[in-house]
């Protein structure tokens, strides 16, 4: 199965190495040519201080705004395995641009209905009992074009706004017990130090349950679009909640009601009402490999593998379909199963060269099946632009050709 | 409601710092519903329309109806339409929300820039605009959060699942 790269903005691999420069363009293919038993073979490159994707490899992020600072971008979903998001893909969602912040004079400070404020500095939360933890976070506008029935041509940009990592980082929970949490508390309001002051409110018994102050992303420091030196991160819950570059948390009596907890993310429903902290990200899957803009060279075998997650807890089944919908299989759960994280589903097929819809459906651990797109505008009517985790259909054509389906 | 258990001094860490009271007031604050947090200041509709047009007109249109940045007033009773327009004006729930966020990301290029003082004018501009306060009225710490927004009532609990699954 080979990758069409899409339009001008994905170089194919070759153009790739026009771009790369004379020397190293033909350092590189003199090399691979040379490899050969038999042949003299030329040593590799030396050691690197950081190291870098092949450059054979050209995944990368795709943005709808790449030159505004309100702006966000989408990670590569159909070129990733397992369930990790390497940090550079990860998808960026920033309302006024990413901060650059030093370390060494960063303070997360505490206060609010607490016995004692306290002012964190960074050598502080790592010297503190840490916890590390795989956790996807997804926008709550993820797959918002997937509210027509055929959606998005490729995942990345259908289901693209969403990662996982493995993070590291102290529990809320335990600064918490630090600052001393006053009865009277209910909700504690974080704020991010970017040039809007990006703002959410968290509820109490979510903030004293899983929430963690995370420093660390998939074995390095957190990177600078998620948030640098120190995000939050609510563990199943819309992205937009995990306040980046974190600077101070205030524990109060209320949700401050902030803007993106009032004017942005909140779901308008037929009758004018609008649903508000829909905080937890529904169980959704999406087909990887075949996917949209992708195309198989041949009938034969093909793995077909994709990721499902649920904000409530772990993936206990997905079921895939090759006709349509119209029957269904247990796909194959390999590796780790860890909550309110990425899960990789495998299902071995054999593509006949005939036309067909592949589909995947999630379940989690509350029994929650993944709906239709017809169930979610039956329950929700068509303006509530967030949260949408309806089953997404894919289409293999008698060319190979992978294409978006109606669904 | 939830508490976190009374942790025993001993088990702390006791990391972290007290700041002082200075250093708390310089950390910042946030706006909530019922007033709290709003600073001392006022502000009037008319020093608001200058400030709006000074600071704000050029990307949210002269009149708030949207350029290249959103409509803040306008379409009331769209929320039901098939086209809704979600504004200050017709679904938020709180003024204080706009002090708030005024103050935290207005205007887009330079926020800070306003002074406790313009912010207070600037709201009260913009919810006269949106029919919400008379043409005198001067809004504080007492009178913002005493603001009625039109859609006050407009907001629910989350209520999923909503699909039955299969
Ligand atoms: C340079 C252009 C620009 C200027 C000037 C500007 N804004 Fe904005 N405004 C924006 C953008 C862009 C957004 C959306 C930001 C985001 O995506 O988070 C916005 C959002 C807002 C919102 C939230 C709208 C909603 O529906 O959620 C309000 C309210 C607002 N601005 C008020 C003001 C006021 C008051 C001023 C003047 C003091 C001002 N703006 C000046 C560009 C601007």
């Amino acid at each position: 199965m080979t990758t069409r790269r899409r339009g001008s903005e994905r170089p194919s691999r070759r153009s790739f190495l026009g771009l790369a420069g004379a020397a190293a363009a033909g350092s590189f293919a003199a090399r691979a040519s040379a490899q050969t038993p038999g042949a003299i073979r030329d040593l590799g490159e030396t050691p690197t201080e950081y190291g870098k994707p092949s450059p054979f490899e050209d995944s990368k992020r795709w943005s709808r705004a790449p030159d505004a600072t309100a702006s966000s971008s989408n990670t590569p979903l159909a070129d990733l395995e397992g369930i990790v998001t390497p940090s550079g893909l990860h998808f960026e969602r920033h309302h006024t641009g990413v901060p650059a912040i030093d370390p060494d004079t960063h303070r997360l400070t505490i206060h609010g209905l607490v016995d004692r404020p306290l002012v964190f500095t960074m050598d502080d939360l790592v010297r503190m009992s840490s916890v590390s933890r795989f956790h996807f976070i997804e926008c709550s506008g993820n797959s918002a074009r997937e509210w027509s029935p055929a959606g998005a041509p490729n995942v990345q940009l259908s289901h693209g706004l969403a990662s996982c990592s493995e993070w590291t980082g102290v529990l809320l929970a335990d600064l918490l017990d630090e600052v001393g949490v006053k009865p009277e508390a209910s909700w504690v309001v974080a704020e991010g130090a970017d040039a809007g002051l990006m703002s959410r409110s968290v509820p109490l018994e979510r903030a004293l349950d899983d929430v963690m102050i995370a420093y660390g992303q998939n074995g390095e420091a957190v990177r600078p679009e998620q948030g640098y030196p120190l995000r939050l991160l609510v563990p199943g819950c819309e992205g937009s909640i995990s306040v980046k570059w974190l600077r101070r948390i205030e524990v109060a009596h209320m949700p401050s009601m902030a803007r993106d907890e009032t004017s942005k993310y909140t779901d308008l429903l037929p009758d004018g009402k609008a649903r508000q902290f829909t905080l937890v990200m529904d169980a959704k899957s999406v087909i990887t490999r075949p996917s949209g803009e992708q195309r198989l060279d041949g009938p034969g075998f093909c793995e077909i593998r994709g990721l499902a997650w649920s904000g409530r807890g772990t993936i206990s089944r997905v079921e895939v379909s090759t006709d349509g919908g119209r029957s269904w299989a247990d796909a194959e759960i390999e590796g780790p199963r860890h909550a309110k994280a990425f899960t990789r589903f495998r299902s071995p097929w054999r593509w006949d060269g005939g036309r067909h819809v592949l589909m995947s459906r999630a379940t989690d651990d509350t029994g929650y099946v993944q709906p239709t797109l017809a169930a979610l505008l039956e329950a929700r009517g068509r303006s509530t632009i967030y949260h949408n985790n309806r089953i997404k259909a894919w289409e293999v054509q008698e060319s190979g050709e992978v294409t978006n389906a109606e669904a | 409601m939830p508490v976190t258990h009374a942790a025993d001094e001993s088990e702390l860490t006791g990391l972290g710092s007290e700041p002082t009271a200075e250093e708390l007031g310089a950390a910042g604050y946030t706006v909530f519903p019922d007033g709290k947090g709003l600073p001392e200041g006022r502000g009037t509709v008319s020093e608001g329309r200058a400030i709006y047009q000074q600071f704000c007109a050029a990307c949210h249109g002269r009149n708030a109806g949207g350029e290249d940045a959103a409509a803040l007033v306008g379409g009331r009773d769209s929320l039901t339409s098939e086209r809704p327009r979600k504004t200050v004006e017709s679904y938020w729930p709180y003024a204080t929300t706009l002090w708030d966020y005024i103050r935290r990301s207005m205007p887009y290029e330079s926020p800070g820039s306003l002074s406790d003082d313009e912010i207070y004018a600037v709201v009260a501009h913009l919810l006269h605009l949106g029919g919400i306060v008379g043409e005198d009225a001067v809004l504080d710490r007492e009178t913002l959060p005493k603001v009625e927004m039109p859609n006050r009532d407009g907001f629910v609990s989350d209520d999923r699942p909503d699909t039955g699954g299969e």
